[in-house]
């Protein structure tokens, strides 16, 4: 068993760390911008760009998944734990899908451009309906605080497991390469 | 320090003191709280006297009150379609699709500013006209516009402060000419304002009002200049001055007029743009520009068609006036960026509400026909 992997591939990590930020941003964004008047209509032009990368990106990112699986999780995590970490793991995977998705799908509804830069524009996915906009616009705002709720529960317990476990856990996503002895060895 | 990858990691690490545990417990809490605490900063839920878009909305509705279904501004309305014809004049200012030769489809709406849906016709009352371009490619262009030739304040913050010293008095069914006085004395470019917008006459009805982009916009055309520009939209209708008698007749005769002189026959505007000039203020809707501009006809607008809001697709469309084809760009008026937040708002909030019947019903549309 020396040979297994102890870390996602360059490229896994890459997409992790690129989405990371972007969703990050997005959901930063996302609560500034309902809230802002001066700034509302520069966030409103980086959101929807942004949103369709994100969307573009979780699909490479899900083919990517299924040819290279992660490598194991550390044996200091229990049942529970691992269950957790699937569960939230599969969350963030279905939101970046479905947030964007939604996103185009309300704008749609409200017959709004949906503008990506200069003339560049998304076709309607979905028919002019105000009643439809508005329920699929309360989603979006649901959907994308269960992201962040998700998103913190992820950070907690990657934090948990860092400081208090000492497992290494962060090791597995580390930016960084990381020879496979070195893997579960303390800090 | 390396050990064997099956083996459990936690077996090689020295236990961590209580002390020690709890410092790093803390240090997870606050790492936590940061990044909630960030959020919670750019959501505003610090600065809860800062004007949102919802706190706007909320102004609205506490002027003119609740109306389900209808926009919290310029809530009384009459749907129109028809086309705009460019004459080419335009392509040198903008390379926006629309200013090539040609026609594209035009759908829009004649409203009266404020929130009161069922409000009686006033001359005096603030005429609006929305309008929206389909542009050949996908593209749209939205402009929302009023009669007005400039806009009585310069900031969201001052419109804010105008909106609610304009609340009507529940005593008196009006509003206080203190509040009013009051907001004047703390705004002086709203003196201003008002006395241009006194200076001009108004016109008898929609058919003949000029209608102005009041902000200024960036056009970049094909080399990529890009210049300072306000539109309007000057009626190839003659100018008939405007009499009180009318409103006493009939609740809708601005609406009533309109409707049968679009049965009558297809109403016309031409499309202005005013081009600025280096130092024309561009951030301040309540100044007009110097005379003598240069002032190109790029096009006519025709609306040849004329529909209840129960039926039009403009009902269920907000004229945001940022939604910019690619040639049309915001310029620095704050105000632009805040108008396009509060429709969204709007927008949001009555899309979600039941539809109540309009004052002009299809019925009334159909009458003149």
């Amino acid at each position: 068993m020396s040979t297994q992997r102890c870390q996602f591939t360059a490229f896994s990590r890459l997409l992790h760390w690129t989405m990371a930020a972007m969703v990050l941003t997005m959901l930063g964004i996302g609560v500034a911008m309902v809230a802002s008047l001066a700034n509302y209509h520069v966030l409103v032009s980086i959101h929807r760009p942004l949103g369709v990368a994100i969307l573009i990106l979780v699909v490479v990112r899900f083919v990517n998944r299924l040819l290279n699986p992660p490598p194991p999780l550390p044996a200091t995590m229990s049942r529970a734990e691992r269950l957790a970490a699937t569960v939230s793991e599969l969350t963030m995977y279905s939101l970046m899908f479905v947030l964007p998705l939604v996103g185009w799908g309300m704008l749609s509804a409200a017959h709004y451009p949906i503008v990506l830069f200069g003339s560049l524009h998304l076709p309607y996915i979905l028919p002019h309906n105000a009643m439809l906009y508005a329920v699929l616009r309360k989603g979006h705002t649901i959907l994308a605080y269960l992201f962040f709720l998700t998103f913190i529960a992820h950070f907690g317990a990657m934090l948990f497991h860092t400081l208090i476990v000492r497992d290494g856990i962060l090791k597995r996503m580390a930016p960084w390469n990381i020879r496979p002895r070195e893997a579960a060895s303390t800090e | 320090m390396s050990n064997d990858l099956e083996a459990p990691a936690e077996a090689e690490r020295p236990r961590l003191g209580k002390a020690s545990t709890l410092a790093r417990c803390a240090l997870i809490g606050v790492a936590l709280a940061a990044v909630v605490g960030t959020f919670a900063y750019f959501g505003g839920w610090f600065t809860p006297n800062e004007l949102t878009p919802s706190r706007f909305s909320d102004a609205f509705e506490r002027v003119d009150g609740v109306h389900s279904g209808f926009r919290r501004n310029h809530a009384k309305g009459v749907d129109v379609s028809g086309f705009f014809e460019s004459n080419g004049e335009g392509v040198r200012l903008s390379k926006a699709a629309v200013f090539r030769p040609g026609r594209v489809p035009v759908i829009g709406r004649f409203s009266l500013g404020g929130g009161q849906p069922y409000v009686a016709d006033r001359p005096d009352a603030v005429r609006g006209l929305g309008l929206q371009f389909s542009l050949p490619d996908g593209e749209l262009w939205r402009t929302a516009m009023i009669n007005l030739p400039v806009f009585p304040v310069s900031t969201p913050e001052a419109f804010y402060e105008r909106l609610i010293a304009s609340k009507p008095d529940p005593k008196t069914g009006k509003p206080d000419p203190a509040e009013m006085e009051a907001f004047l004395a703390r705004h002086p470019e709203s003196v201003q304002a008002m006395m241009v917008i006194r200076g001009q006459a108004v016109s008898s009805g929609f058919n003949n009002s000029t209608f102005h982009s009041l902000h200024a916009f960036r056009f970049i055309n094909a080399a990529g200049d890009s210049i300072p520009v306000r539109w309007l939209m000057t009626p190839a209708q003659p100018f008939e001055a405007a009499s009180a008698a009318a409103a006493v007749q009939d609740k809708n005769y601005l609406f009533d007029a309109l409707i049968a002189q679009i049965h009558r026959q297809p109403l016309r505007w031409h499309l202005i743009v005013i081009v600025g000039q280096p130092g024309d203020p561009t951030h301040d809707a309540s100044i007009a520009w110097p005379e003598g501009r240069d002032r190109v006809d790029v096009g006519i607008l025709t609306l040849d068609r004329v529909e209840s809001d129960e039926t039009s697709a403009a009902t269920d469309m907000n004229f945001d006036p940022l939604v910019l084809p690619a040639g049309i760009s915001p310029s620095d008026d704050p105000l632009l960026s805040a108008r396009s937040a509060v429709y969204s708002q709007s927008f949001t909030r009555r899309a979600g509400e039941t539809k109540q019947p309009s004052a002009i019903t299809p019925f009334d549309v159909r009458k003149g026909e």
